[in-house]
C-alpha cells in the first residue's frame, strides 16, 4: 500500500478507535456512579444513544460564527493531539506522528481545546458560560504547573522531549516511569484530577450552579461535537499518561486495562467529594502537587 | 437512493430510536408537584435506567416538564423556554393542575387549562403523581415517540396564531422575542 495512503487510514482508524472508547468509558462512569449510588443506572451504551439524538436534533440555533467555530476548534485539537500519541508500543498500524520535541508541544496542544471553548461560549452571551470560562481558565492555571513540572522532571532524568523516547527509555531499563520517578507520577495524577474535571474540580461544568457552564447554550449538534471531541480528548489524555508513565502498551487489551485503570482515579476520586470553589480548587492544585512537582524536579536534577 | 422514502422510513426508526431512549428532561418546578421529581430521579425509582437524565439548560433539553400550577406571571418564562427548546421536543403536563386547574380551578392568577397556551404531548394526572405514575408517563411518551406520535412541536409551528393569542391574552404586557425556528 502506498505510505500516505495508510498513513490516513491509520488515522481514521486511530479517530474511532478513541470516539468509541472515550465513549464507552463515560458510559461505564455513569453505569458505576449509578452502582454506587445503589441505582441500576444507564446502559454502557446510554452515550452513543445521546449522540445519536444530539445530532438527529432537527434544528441548532447558533449566536454567531464564533459558537459555530467554538466546538469545531475543540474537534480539531482533540484529534490533533491524538495523533500525536503513540497509542501502542510498536506503531506500526495506529498513526502517529511522533518528532523529536513532541511533548512539549503536546503540552501547548492540549491547553488550545478549552480555549476554543472558551471562545465559543464567548459569543453565546450566556452569564453562566462567561463564568464557567474565567473558572475553566483559573483551574487551569492551577493544575497545568504541576502537570507542566511532573514532565520537565521526566524530561531532565531522561534528557530526551519525546513520547517514544520516553517510552523507549522504559523498555530500555525494563521499568516503568512510575517506579523510576514517583514524585512526577504522584504529580501528574494529582494534575490529572483537575484535568478531567470530575467532582470536586468539576467548578467548570457545576450542573446545578452554573446550568452547564460553557456549554449552556449548545444544543444539537454543537453539544455533540463538544461531547465527542470530550470523549476523544478523555482517550488521548489516558493514552498519554499509560504511555509515559505504565510503560505504553503491546496490544489493545492491555492498553484498555491501563488506561481504565488510570480512568479510575479521578471518576472513584470523584464519587466520594463534593465540590471545591474556584479558590480551593487553585489552593489544592498549588499545594501538594506543586510540592511533588518540586521533588520531582529535585530527584530528577540530583539522580 | 437517498432520499427514497422507505430508506427515510429506516432513519426515522433509528432516530427515534436514539430520541427515545435518550430523553433529557428540563423540570420546571413551577408548583408543588415537583417535590417528585428528586425521588423519581434519584436511587429510589432512578429514571435513569430508561436514559432519561436531567438538562441544565432549555438549549440542551428534549423534554419540557412542568410540574403543577402555572401562574400567568410564570406561564410567560414557561413559554420563553419552551420556545427556547430546539426540535423536535416535547412537554409533559405533571398534576391535575395543568388538566383543568385541578385545586385552583377557581384562582385569579393561574391558567387552568395548559393545552391552550402550549401543545402538550402527554398529561401526567395526580394531585400529585407518584414517581410510579411519572415514569409510567415518561414510558407513555417514549412510546408516542416511536409511534412518531409525539408532534407536539409540529402543531405548536402550525398553529402559532392561536396559540398566540390565547397567550396574549392571559399575559398583559406581551414583550418576547419572535418565535424562529
Ligand atoms: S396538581 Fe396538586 S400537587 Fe400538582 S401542582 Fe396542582 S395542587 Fe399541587
Amino acid at each position: 500500500m502506498e505510505p500516505i495512503l495508510y498513513k490516513v487510514f491509520g488515522a481514521v482508524v486511530t479517530i474511532i478507535l478513541a470516539f468509541v472508547v472515550g465513549m464507552t468509558y463515560m458510559g461505564l462512569s455513569r453505569k458505576i456512579t449509578a452502582r454506587v449510588q445503589n441505582r441500576v443506572g444507564p446502559p454502557v451504551y446510554q452515550n452513543f444513544l445521546d449522540a445519536l439524538k444530539l445530532i438527529s436534533k432537527k434544528t441548532a440555533i447558533h449566536h454567531g460564527i464564533m459558537q459555530m467555530m467554538g466546538p469545531a476548534f475543540f474537534m480539531v485539537t482533540s484529534i490533533g493531539s491524538l495523533m500525536f500519541i503513540p497509542v501502542l508500543n510498536d506503531g506500526r498500524f495506529f498513526s502517529n506522528l511522533n518528532f523529536e520535541g513532541d511533548l512539549v508541544f503536546l503540552l501547548y496542544l492540549m491547553v488550545f481545546g478549552p480555549l476554543g471553548m472558551a471562545l465559543g461560549a464567548g459569543q453565546t452571551g450566556n452569564p453562566n458560560s462567561a463564568i464557567g470560562v474565567t473558572r475553566g481558565l483559573s483551574q487551569m492555571v492551577g493544575f497545568e504547573i504541576p502537570w507542566v513540572m511532573a514532565l520537565v522532571a521526566l524530561m531532565i532524568q531522561y534528557d530526551t522531549t519525546s513520547i517514544v523516547g520516553l517510552m523507549e527509555a522504559q523498555s530500555a531499563s525494563g521499568t516503568w516511569l512510575v517506579f523510576s520517578s514517583p514524585f512526577a507520577f504522584i504529580a501528574a495524577v494529582l494534575a490529572m484530577l483537575g484535568m478531567f474535571r470530575y467532582s470536586p474540580f468539576d467548578i467548570v461544568g457545576a450542573p446545578t450552579e452554573l446550568a452547564s457552564g460553557p456549554v449552556a447554550e449548545n444544543g444539537g449538534k454543537y453539544l455533540f461535537t463538544m461531547m465527542s471531541s470530550n470523549s476523544i480528548f478523555a482517550f488521548v489524555k489516558l493514552t498519554l499518561y499509560v504511555d509515559l508513565f505504565l510503560g505504553g502498551a503491546d496490544n489493545l487489551i492491555e492498553l484498555l486495562i491501563k488506561t481504565f485503570a488510570i480512568y479510575l482515579i479521578p471518576m472513584l476520586y470523584g464519587l466520594v467529594s463534593p465540590r471545591y470553589r474556584t479558590e480551593q480548587a487553585v489552593r489544592y492544585f498549588w499545594g501538594w502537587p506543586l510540592f511533588f512537582g518540586f521533588l520531582a524536579i529535585m530527584y530528577a536534577v540530583v539522580f | 437512493m437517498m432520499n427514497d422514502k422507505n430508506s427515510q422510513k429506516i432513519v426515522d426508526i433509528i432516530q427515534n430510536y436514539a430520541r427515545l431512549h435518550s430523553l433529557f428532561v428540563l423540570a420546571y418546578g413551577t408548583g408543588c408537584g415537583a417535590i417528585e421529581i428528586p425521588p423519581t430521579m434519584t436511587s429510589r425509582y432512578d429514571a435513569e435506567r430508561f436514559g432519561i437524565r436531567g438538562a441544565a439548560t432549555p438549549r440542551q433539553a428534549d423534554v419540557l416538564l412542568i410540574t403543577g400550577y402555572l401562574t400567568t406571571k410564570t406561564l410567560k418564562r414557561v413559554i420563553r423556554v419552551y420556545e427556547q427548546m430546539q426540535d423536535p421536543k416535547y412537554v409533559i403536563g405533571f398534576g391535575s393542575c395543568t388538566i383543568n386547574g385541578g385545586m385552583y380551578w377557581d384562582s385569579y392568577n393561574t391558567i387552568k387549562v395548559l393545552d391552550k397556551y402550549l401543545p402538550v404531548d402527554v398529561y401526567i394526572n395526580g394531585c400529585m403523581p407518584r414517581p410510579e405514575a411519572v415514569i409510567a408517563g415518561f414510558v407513555k411518551l417514549q412510546s408516542l415517540i416511536r409511534e412518531g406520535k409525539a408532534e407536539g412541536a409540529k402543531l405548536y409551528k402550525d398553529n402559532l396564531e392561536q396559540y398566540r393569542e390565547n397567550q396574549k391574552k392571559v399575559i398583559p404586557n406581551w414583550v418576547m422575542p419572535e418565535y424562529n425556528w
